[in-house]
């Protein structure tokens, strides 16, 4: 490996830009690398560019410029290289629900010169992993979602690569499954694999990511591990509801001269602030809102979470984003 | 030889999954079968007429229907490329090695088969009905490897569309548009002497006509040959036409993505 970064890095994107018809774009600049046997997580909204990222990451998308490497092989120049060291578990899925299980799985290892009792022993070894096997001569149609689920996560790593792309994996999924695959997905980077993960889910990405980009509008706002980024915050979060929605500049003023207050943001019926000490802001807030008439329906302290994180550096919650952008 | 052994494994696929819908067989087989069996004793009186030179209507009507259900059931192709468009079947082949020619060729390859069977039952069956082939067994290899190559040429064509169309209603529209001219354009159902001038003209251009016509030619009595290959050379530059249009197609798809 011959990359500017060393041979500990898997991944590596450079000021990637996409545009599609009609001007819309999806990717503004998106940079990041992945240290080798690591889970890294995309997070951010619908529409924030996760999925564009990673079809130009699997070569199903060319970038308008840029620059992406994947097991230091040029994505563009090298394609059918990085083709042959990735997995790839698309959004969409890609099972082919008229073939059976074990099918499909055969089918995959057949396109990557796999044969014979090498093929057969591989499927076998997945069947068993995800626990398919009963299954494995069914078609994939009758299967549940958590089982499409995991066919699709053993498609992708039916030739062993060295990189998985896992693409929303847990969207659609009840709970359950969920946590299921949180499970899978985490025993599959202890095996050495290199996984990047993207997620609209703020659970999954500080359960399983090691490290994370927070990306919106196409652009990584902020880089860092979960906890790091949380740490960064300092202090806890108040979220205050209102009765209804107060006049922005009211609450800003009203609150400056509290000492231990940052980050004010007001949205609509709901204001967050950020306070060193939590349980002594609240009652400093209150009187000063109620001196001007700003009625409270609502106070909620607690620890940070990425949802902050989020707040801090895109200025909205990410709920809002995903309103906004879906 | 990669992208042979891709196709091999992509036509595979495809045969398991039309093997797992026994009702759709017999449904695509049905058609050409009432074709046969009703309009063929329908219009049996037509072989009376005054300048339709074949001895029954049966024999000039079989070597049409055979072709005619190449044309049918590869027309509608392209909604199994939709499918694995729309369940992401189609990007999981892309982010993986195999060969990018395959994925088409694939589909050709299978819809040369699955021609080659429905051919060879709707053959024997005008047999029982009373067709006659006394070009023996050279010509109807000829009349099936027309069909395969109406199969292919249109298959690919309707693969084409759906890569461009890439929604149900509009594919299903225009393959609808683009069959039944093709048959009543030819001489799948009527002898050519007895076409309207202007029918007859249009039907010359027809790659479909090519294939009934050499097809038809192959299994009568004293074939001429001569005439047979011509048309046949036709065809196979229109099928290479169409696998052309459909490279083509795919490219202009990867490109979007």
């Amino acid at each position: 490996m011959n990359n500017s970064q060393g041979a500990g890095t898997a991944i590596e994107t450079l000021d990637l830009v996409k545009t599609y018809p009609g001007n819309v774009r999806a990717l503004d600049g998106i940079s990041f690398s992945v240290q080798a046997g690591t889970i890294f997580g995309l997070l951010g909204p619908n529409g924030a560019g996760k999925s564009t990222t990673i079809k130009i990451l699997t070569t199903l998308s060319r970038p308008d410029s840029g620059l992406a490497r994947v097991g230091g092989y040029d994505v563009l120049r090298d394609a059918e290289r990085v083709r042959l060291s990735i997995g790839c578990v698309a959004q969409k899925s890609g099972v082919d629900m008229e073939s059976t299980g074990r099918e499909n799985l055969t089918l995959q290892g057949q396109l990557y010169g796999i044969r014979g009792s090498e093929l057969k022993r591989r499927v076998g070894e997945l069947l068993d992993r995800f626990f398919l096997s009963e299954a494995a001569d069914l078609v994939a149609r009758t299967y549940s979602g958590g089982m499409q689920r995991k066919l699709d996560i053993a498609i992708g790593l039916i030739h062993q690569p060295q990189v998985l792309f896992l693409d929303e994996p847990t969207t659609g999924l009840d709970p359950e499954s969920r946590a299921d695959l949180w499970e899978e997905i985490a025993r599959l980077s202890k095996d050495g694999l290199t996984i990047l993960l993207t997620t609209h889910y703020l659970e999954e990405a500080d359960r399983l990511a090691e490290r994370l980009a927070i990306v919106d509008r196409g652009k990584v706002v902020v880089e860092g591990t979960p906890e790091g980024l949380k740490a960064e915050l300092r202090g806890d979060s108040v979220e205050i509801d209102f009765a209804e929605s107060p006049d922005e500049s009211v609450v800003q003023q009203s609150l400056e001269r509290i000492e231990i207050l940052r980050d004010v943001v007001v949205n609509g019926p709901v204001m967050h602030a950020r306070a060193d000490h939590g349980a002594s802001a609240v009652p400093l807030m209150l009187s000063a809102l109620e001196t001007c008439g700003v009625k409270v329906a609502s106070v909620k302290v607690a620890r940070p979470t990425l949802d902050d994180v989020y707040l801090r550096h895109t200025g909205r919650t990410f709920r809002q984003a995903e309103g906004g952008n879906s | 030889m990669i992208a042979l052994t891709h196709s091999y494994f992509m036509a595979l696929r495809l045969l398991r999954q039309l093997l797992r819908q026994p009702w759709w067989i017999a449904l695509t087989l049905a058609q050409p079968v009432i074709w046969l069996v009703f309009y063929g004793q329908l219009f049996k009186g037509v072989a009376n007429l005054p300048g339709f030179q074949a001895t029954s209507y049966i024999t000039f009507l079989t070597p049409g229907i055979v072709t005619m259900s190449a044309l049918f059931s590869s027309g509608w192709s392209g909604m199994g490329i939709l499918r694995d468009l729309d369940f992401g079947v189609m990007d999981r082949f892309l982010v993986s090695p195999v060969s990018r020619v395959a994925i088409i060729a694939g589909r050709l390859l299978h819809l040369a088969f699955t021609t080659v069977v429905q051919s060879s039952i709707l053959i024997t069956l005008g047999f029982v009905l009373g067709a006659r082939y006394p070009g023996g067994i050279g010509g109807i290899v000829v009349l099936i490897g027309c069909a395969v190559l109406v199969g292919v040429s249109f298959g690919a064509l309707s693969n084409a569309l759906a890569l461009t169309m890439r929604k149900m209603e509009s594919v299903i529209g225009a393959v609808n548009f683009i069959l039944l001219p093709m048959t009543f354009l030819s001489s799948i159902l009527m002898a050519n002497t007895l076409m309207p001038p202007w029918i007859r003209k249009v039907s010359l251009v027809n790659p479909v006509n090519w294939a009934v016509e050499a097809g038809r030619t192959a299994i009568s009595g004293s074939p001429d040959w001569t005439a047979v290959l011509i048309r046949v050379a036709c065809i196979t530059t229109f099928a290479l036409g169409c696998g052309w249009v459909a490279t083509r197609a795919f490219r202009s798809y990867q490109r979007s993505a």
